[in-house]
């Protein structure tokens, strides 16, 4: 790894609406091993938020623990992040998405974080459909304590250690798909042009948004016989199809049209084209979506991009019914009764 | 000889639970309440739906001794299951109510007692068709009754009745008529058979009749509380349903209809706490109740939220552990593990309520404690006092009251910083760092918030000299905490006095009425009733100007006795022992003869608990 990061920028990089480069959206030097697939994953979430003009201070970052947990730390340095407890990022998310519905949530998590330790949280977090962009950095590894199988191995396959893992994996995206998340996405670390267009959908999303990512362990998990490394998912992955996110404020001009299966409306206002879907499988549709993953993964296949939409995905505060106002700008004059009717409760009571 | 008194008696009826016993009971409390007599009712209750024994006892108390005074000289038999228990029970001289449809079996002879047959069943067969009405009706037919044996003023019931069905109507005159089936047996049959009576005082001031969790779920409301995370656990889940109810009622805006809170229920009490936590770091204020199992749970988030420094308020309804215990019953055996909650050094602030007033307030200012300090404040309150409806002095409210939100920097604060701000720098040496809201400045103020070693700008570190300034700076904190929360409540009765006592929360009422005894009998006692951890240097003082200091709580290992001994360093011998475990609320009488009997030299076990049920022994 490299102990500095060099400050120099072309001074003509191109600028975002806001004025901004994608220096803006930088953070601290990685500290993860050379050439891991988090890191990339990293600079496409830096090229989503760019391309996007989000402000980044209005943009929280919140994490578990594990190598994937810490990635919040090398990007969007202006933004504020959480790395909380092993497994919890999601009830932390919960809350802080309950106390100012107006920020951005990206939460970071791994394969441990997420389909082990945290797969409660992970499971309940769907189904409350809490507004936020999920990304599992997914490399089949335990990375920090060093190489043990996580819950999203698959069977058979062997990282450095050399055992093949002898229990049947867990599906973070079928799990999602049928706990009712309106925004399900598999992509890989090593396919920018497909992850940045799926981090940008996921933003827009109205509603929980989940990209499991597969992100290759250089160090633990990237064998051979690994179905999480580099080689075996280039060789295996296939791709739903490709898509276009073209934000609201943009007028719609498709390059090729004829290319174009379906336009979606998202709830901002905001399209997604869908180009050269797979016939037959229709995204919007659930049953659909879990058959087309279980004939690829019969095939021996990894299929990848946007698995799954709801464009009608209606979030926790729209479901509780909660104040448009962020709750933490709330101020005595709207949370406090006052005296007068601390009294009528007083009397009521005797 | 039959006992004979005025407003102050204990009456305990014997009930089997799911039959809408507790609401008819509660009705003849607030009926004696109403008659300016004060009252304290305590429902004891199985961890169960239906058809298990449950037992409610309300004293009739003239003098206000609202805690538990031990001994019962009234029964209110109606439980088949728990009738030789029931009968045992009773003190020399009381009174056995029981439902006469069916005889007592043989071998209930006491001759010390009166035995009052009321044929409650047959009256029901007789006046009701509808089986639920035979059994709710039972009920209020034995409060009928009552109110002839006491001598009470009838019309004071028949108003609750009208008060209670306001809104169901057509269930008022059924009411009133099972009260007078009730009434008229008693009078007609037991006409001057009872000498205990309640007889209208002018004893009950302003004071109001309410739970504590109910209490501190309008705090939390005061408080400025918008996020709730919980999770169902007897005894607090009151208290989030008490914060809905009030939240429901004063938090909706009038022109959207949208609700100014949010309330989720959690998987389990980790991601409760989890919530409360993400919605503080965020800048709104965040609470989660819970009792002893979820206090355990939320031990690992209690640490991240002492070591990143992220407000948090729990309100913990102590019940009778370990483990999953007797969810019922009450104790206060949470004291140690909520103060040093975590792993690693870590201790969190507690404010220790006592009756529903300081429910009220505590749970409102322990979210500006926790704000002050940044770090967790948990509310120690019990299932006594969280569930029992208790007489208390009203709440009270000053509507010039601002919210402590603590060190927060706004935009504006940013830009005129002179200095790099850091996240953890003490500027002003009280220990507390200042704080940015996620969202504030384009370009200032974001930091990285982290459970593992941070310096003073939020950045990971694994430099010894660094880690070990951050945990010294959390000990000048702490310091600083023992000023920001509530401080204890010490009283000389005699200031030459060598002897103390030291007690808190719902061992506070019966200790009290204990002393009180004492003195008349000419044994004075300082006492020190505590109200928050850390503990103020006042108690460390106090603890050096006596010789003998009784610590008077409600569990096995004498907790509050082990933390003075350990913050203080202090009082090994001087601190004794007065404990209660038996899932009961303490009693009066059983302290003030442990006292006696300990100053008398004995060598006395610290137990108040009377073996096989025998109440009066000590």
């Amino acid at each position: 790894m490299s102990y500095l990061k060099s400050s120099f920028r072309h001074p003509e990089s191109p600028k975002n609406k806001l004025g901004y480069t994608e220096a803006n959206y930088e953070g601290a030097l990685s500290t993860l091993c050379a050439g891991c697939g988090h890191d990339s994953i990293s600079n496409s979430i830096i090229n989503a938020c760019f391309e996007l003009s989000l402000e980044p201070h209005k943009i929280a970052k919140m994490s578990g623990i594990g190598c994937s947990s810490k990635t919040p730390a090398y990007f969007l340095s202006k933004s504020h992040g959480f790395n909380s407890v092993h497994g919890r990022m999601p009830s932390v998310t919960t809350g802080a998405n309950m106390a100012n519905r107006d920020l951005t949530y990206i939460g970071i998590s791994g394969d441990g974080d997420t389909a082990s330790i945290g797969m409660g949280q992970f499971m309940h977090l769907v189904r409350r459909n809490i507004n936020m962009v999920y990304i599992c950095m997914n490399n089949g590894v335990y990375g920090l304590t060093k190489g043990q199988d996580s819950a999203t191995s698959d069977l058979g396959s062997t990282s450095k250690k050399g055992v093949p893992n002898m229990y049947e994996p867990m599906d973070l995206c079928e799990l999602a798909i049928s706990l009712g998340s309106g925004y399900v996405a598999r992509s890989f670390s090593g396919d920018k042009s497909q992850l940045v267009p799926l981090i940008k959908g996921a933003i827009k999303h109205n509603g929980f948004a989940l990209i499991d990512c597969i992100s290759p362990c250089v160090t633990f998990n990237n064998t051979p016989k690994s179905t999480k490394s580099y080689e075996w998912i280039r060789d295996h992955k296939e791709a739903t199809g490709t898509f276009d996110l073209v934000p609201q404020e943009v007028e719609i001009k498709v390059k090729n049209p004829d290319e174009v299966n379906e336009t979606i409306q998202l709830h901002d206002g905001s399209f997604i084209n869908l180009y050269r879907q797979p016939e037959g499988l229709d995204i919007r549709c659930r049953e659909s979506v879990l058959s087309a993953l279980e004939d690829s993964k019969t095939q021996g296949k990894v299929l990848t991009g946007l698995l799954h939409l709801n464009p009608d995905s209606r979030n926790t505060h729209e479901i509780i019914n909660s104040s448009k106002r962020p709750l933490n700008t709330l101020k005595e004059d709207d949370l406090c009764p006052g005296s007068t009717e601390l009294e009528a409760i007083n009397q009521s009571l005797r | 000889m039959s006992i004979e008194a005025i407003n102050d008696f204990v009456i305990r009826f014997a009930n089997v639970n799911g039959t809408g016993s507790a609401s008819a009971n509660n009705m003849f409390a607030k009926a004696v309440f109403r008659m300016g007599v004060p009252v304290s009712p305590k429902n004891i209750f199985p961890s169960n739906i239906q058809g298990l024994p449950t037992w409610f006892e309300v004293r009739v108390t003239e003098k206000g001794y609202l805690g538990s005074r031990g001994d019962v000289d009234f029964v209110v038999a109606i439980n088949g299951q728990t009738l030789r228990q029931d009968y045992d029970s009773l003190m020399p001289g009381g009174y056995f109510l029981y439902d006469s449809t069916k005889s007592l079996p043989r071998d209930f002879n006491r001759k010390d007692i009166s035995e009052i047959g009321i044929p409650l069943t047959q009256m029901c067969i007789d006046n009701y068709s509808d089986p639920r009405q035979r059994q709710l009706f039972k009920n209020i037919i034995y409060v009928g009754s009552l109110a002839y044996l006491f001598d009470m003023e009838f019309e004071v019931l028949t108003g609750m009745v009208k008060d209670q069905f306001a809104k169901k109507e057509k269930l008022i005159a059924p009411n009133i008529g099972a009260l007078e089936l009730g009434y008229n047996y008693a009078k007609e049959h037991f006409d001057d058979v009872c000498g205990l009576r309640v007889q209208r005082r002018d004893n009950v001031g302003n004071a109001i009749m309410i739970d504590g969790n109910s209490a501190s779920g309008l705090g939390a409301i005061y408080g400025g509380a918008t996020v709730c995370g919980w999770y169902p656990i007897t005894p607090s889940t009151s208290v989030v349903e008490a914060f809905e109810k009030y939240a429901k009622k004063y938090r909706v805006e009038k022109e959207t209809g949208q609700n100014k809170f949010a309330i989720v229920q959690a998987e389990d009490e980790l991601a409760a706490i989890g919530m409360a936590i993400g919605a503080n770091w965020n800048g709104a204020r965040a609470f989660t109740a819970t009792s002893g199992p979820g206090l355990s749970l939320m031990s690992e988030f209690l640490g991240l939220a002492y070591f990143a420094e992220i407000p948090v308020v729990l309100i913990d309804v102590q019940r009778s552990g370990p483990s999953t215990g007797m969810p019922t019953r009450t104790q206060q055996s949470d004291m140690i593990s909520a103060a040093y909650a975590s792993h690693g050094d870590t201790k969190h602030v507690l404010l220790i309520p006592c009756d529903p007033a300081e429910c009220f307030e505590m749970t409102a200012r322990a979210f500006d404690v926790a704000d002050r300090l940044q770090t967790p404040v948990i509310v120690m309150s019990d299932l006594d006092l969280g569930m029992n409806d208790h007489m208390s002095r009203p709440f009270e409210w000053d509507d010039n009251r601002n919210y402590d939100r603590g060190k927060v920097l706004t935009a504006e604060d940013l830009d005129g910083l002179a200095e790099r701000w850091g996240r953890y720098k003490d500027v002003d040496g009280d220990g507390i760092g200042y704080r940015t809201y996620p969202g504030t400045h384009p370009t200032k103020g974001s930091y990285f918030t982290r459970g593992s070693s941070h310096d003073e700008y939020a950045a990971y570190t694994e430099d010894s000299s660094v880690y070990e300034e951050n945990m010294e700076r959390l000990v000048k904190k702490w310091e600083t905490a023992k000023d920001v929360a509530p401080h204890p409540q010490i009283k000389y009765r005699d200031k030459k006095s060598k002897i103390a006592a030291i007690f808190y929360g719902t061992s506070a009422q019966a200790s009290y009425e204990a002393l009180d005894g004492l003195e008349e009998e000419g044994i004075v006692l300082n006492t020190c009733r505590i109200k928050s951890f850390p503990f103020h240097p006042d108690i460390g003082e106090f603890i050096k100007e006596h010789d003998t200091i009784f610590v008077i709580e409600q569990n096995r290992d004498a907790q509050m006795r082990t933390l003075l001994i350990n913050e203080f360093n202090i009082g090994t011998e001087r601190l004794r022992s007065i404990l209660n475990i038996d899932g009961m609320p303490i009693r009066a009488r059983r302290i003030k003869r442990k006292i006696e009997r300990m100053l008398n030299g004995e060598n006395v076990s610290p137990f108040t608990t009377a073996k096989s049920g025998t109440e009066v022994e000590a």
